[in-house]
């Protein structure tokens, strides 16, 4: 039996693959060249899960993100002239050149924040949907956390409250199976973390974070059932990390994680998945793909142009530590 | 606007009550808020009158710190409550990461409007957990404003000042003060939340102090009047942004500098005050400067641990014979004047008639 196949949904969804994707091989290409100067978090290998959760959301829905947050901000619509222009520690960068690749916004496509703290997003993201639910307002939250940040106490603070209040907030948790280089069994228990929101009172269900199309699915149920006044839900989504945890490098060398296992995830590249459905589901030509790739190449230079040209800020302007 | 008295803490609810009539968007979470306690009496009868927006909270005080800070940051101007500052710890993260950092860390482009109502419990053998004086930790964080309101009238119209402000507000109260009754108006009116303000005119000494300690340095000078010595009080009433104006003014004037705080004395907010002043107007000053503030150990329960370790109206009128280089006659003056004033109050009551437990 065939599943009916909407072009336009997986198109969608090759699209935000495909730009994250570019941006993170544009930015491994460049950053040798040491004018980015802050830490990077790669999203590579991860791409399908924000494709397909974003793809659930409306422009007004809400998004909060941790370190990793490239794939989020990107697939949320968020721009690229300000991301890279942050990236370089300029004043056109989405935050002023404040913050780096560790603190994206994007406030005109809802994208709220991204901070580093492992865990310091979870209640700002409950926050807003407490907000969300006191104003009567139609808008869903996402807050993206993974496996390490539920080890922090506050995801448990936060939780209990978004089920107490029944909020509107959709948990996704990208679960790539580490903590920098420390492995989930030197750190949790033997266990589905998807678990321990049900624990909570809160629905949750684990699946495959590299079948964007799958995410999608699963997200816009969730998301549906969320808008419609049912509470918090919880996804868990396995995916993985091909880089290493910090910069641009492959981490092979350092053999805290098994050859075996890079290459079985590498095998399920959240790129070549949608690919794959895109040629043996759909009528899209690969016209289409390549006029695409194209206007995304030129998108990326030109945003990188940008931000190079920019403006360093300066100590002459207004501080803005307060308001 | 008719004058009457009511107390610090009636004056907290009042401002409470007219920001949430005034502004939707307010709303008053802590633990315990609508218990029949009411904080002290602080947040009475707000529950009946603002359905939704009088909240209740588990004990997960960095979780709800976060998610007073999202809320804040998508329209909510909430006003959260702590019975006591030594839980503010346990949501540092949250105030110093999230909420003193939102508006620089995104260049401006969302601010953080919440007050975070802290009391300092003192008496009743409280003890190292629940009565400590924790100010300098929030002043040293750039973003937050601190303020300690001494008096039920700036009580009232910088709490108003507060809620309304687009920034991260540290507003502590101690407990002591909040039985202090003292003329405030009915009705909304504002007291700014950048300035200092001079309590009492002199011009031997400034005291500059902060918090109960204001109600010592009053105390004090009015023994020290006594002896012929003409004392400046500057109340600090917001530690952060510092208004060094007022202080260096009051100092040119009076050329000697007395500085009381509650927190601690090492790395404390007295000796910012002192290095300010140092730095800013050494060639006015005729003596060093000195400070009054809390001995380097933990608060203590028993009374009689209690007696070695707050500061009194007495040692601060003390130090400030010490400081004018007044004759031994002056001390004994001195020690006349307070055996009548303070005969049988503990120091573990702000007054005789006040029982624990709070």
């Amino acid at each position: 039996m065939t599943e009916k196949i909407d072009d336009n949904l997986i198109f969608s969804l090759w699209k935000k693959i495909s730009k994250t994707r570019a941006v993170e091989e544009k930015i491994v290409e460049i950053y040798p060249e040491k004018d980015i100067r802050c830490p990077v978090h790669l999203s590579l290998g991860q791409e399908g899960v924000a494709a397909g959760v974003s793809q659930a959301l409306n422009k007004e829905d809400l998004v909060f993100s941790n370190h990793r947050s490239h794939a989020h901000y990107i697939s949320k619509g968020g721009d690229i002239k300000s991301m890279f222009a942050e990236l370089y520690g300029k004043k056109t960068g989405c935050a002023g050149g404040r913050g780096g690749s560790m603190h994206l916004l994007d406030e005109s496509v809802g994208f709220m924040g991204a901070t580093p703290i492992v865990g310091n997003t979870i209640p700002l993201a409950v926050g807003a949907a407490l907000s969300v639910k006191m104003q009567n307002k139609k808008q869903v939250v996402v807050l993206y956390i993974g496996d390490g940040a539920i080890e922090e106490g506050v995801f448990h603070e936060s939780i209990n409250f978004a089920s107490l209040k029944k909020l509107p907030i959709l948990f996704v948790c990208e679960n790539n199976l580490y903590s920098v280089y420390t492995p989930l069994a030197e750190r949790q228990p033997i266990r589905p973390i998807y678990t321990l929101a049900i624990g909570h009172g809160v629905e949750a269900s684990q699946g495959d974070g590299t079948d964007a199309h799958e995410v999608y699915k699963v997200a816009q149920e969730a998301v549906e059932k969320i808008r419609n006044g049912g509470g918090p839900i919880f996804l868990e989504f396995l995916t993985y990390r091909w880089r290493t945890h910090c910069g641009i490098d492959d981490d092979d060398h350092l053999k805290y994680r098994d050859e075996a296992e890079l290459k079985k995830w590498k095998g399920k590249d959240p790129l070549v998945a949608i690919k794959n459905k895109i040629t043996n589901s759909t009528t899209i030509s690969n016209r289409d793909l390549d006029n695409e790739t194209n206007r995304i190449n030129k998108e990326i230079n030109e945003a990188v142009e940008f931000a190079k040209k920019s403006p360093y800020p300066s100590l002459d302007e207004p501080l803005k530590v307060y308001s | 606007m008719t004058e009457r008295k009511i107390s610090y803490a009636e004056a907290i609810r009042e401002a409470t009550d007219i920001m949430m009539a005034r502004d939707p968007s307010v709303f008053v979470i802590g633990e315990g808020v609508p218990d029949p306690k009411k904080i002290f009496g602080t947040t009475s009868g707000l529950i009946e009158k603002y359905k939704g927006r009088v909240l209740d909270m588990p004990l997960s005080e960095n979780g709800m710190t976060g998610i007073c800070v999202g809320a804040a940051l998508t329209g909510m101007r909430p006003v959260m409550v702590h019975q006591r500052v030594d839980f503010g710890l346990l949501a540092m993260d949250q105030i110093a990461n999230s909420a003193a950092k939102w508006n620089y860390m995104f260049d401006g482009k969302r601010s953080v409007p919440m007050v975070i109502r802290f009391i300092i419990g003192r008496g009743w053998g409280q003890g190292p957990q629940h009565s400590q004086s924790l100010q300098a930790l929030f002043a040293h964080i750039p973003g937050l404003k601190v303020v300690m309101p001494s008096t039920p009238y700036d009580a009232k119209g910088m709490l108003i000042s507060a809620i309304e402000d687009n920034n991260p507000v540290i507003f502590i109260e101690h407990r002591w003060l909040h039985y202090i009754k003292d003329d405030v108006p009915e009705g909304y009116y504002t007291v700014p939340l950048e300035k200092c303000r001079v309590i009492r005119e002199g011009k031997d000494i400034t005291i500059a102090a902060t918090s109960y300690m204001t109600i010592e340095s009053i105390k004090a000078s009015e023994m020290l009047m006594e002896l012929g010595i003409s004392v400046e009080v500057v109340d600090i009433r917001t530690l952060k942004p510092l208004d060094e104006e007022t202080i260096i003014s009051s100092v040119k004037k009076t050329k000697n500098l007395l500085v009381c705080d509650s927190g601690w004395k090492f790395g404390g907010f007295a000796g910012e005050v002192i290095a300010t002043v140092v730095e800013k107007a050494f060639d006015q000053l005729s003596s060093a400067p000195q400070r009054i503030a809390s001995p380097d150990f933990p608060t203590p329960s028993s009374r009689a641990l209690a007696d070695a370790y707050y500061p009194l109206s007495t040692d601060i009128a003390n130090k400030v014979l010490a400081m004018l280089g007044r004759s031994k006659q002056d001390l004994e003056k001195l020690e006349g004047i307070a055996k009548i004033r303070f005969r049988g109050v503990s120091l573990d009551q702000p007054d005789a008639s006040f029982e624990g437990p709070f």
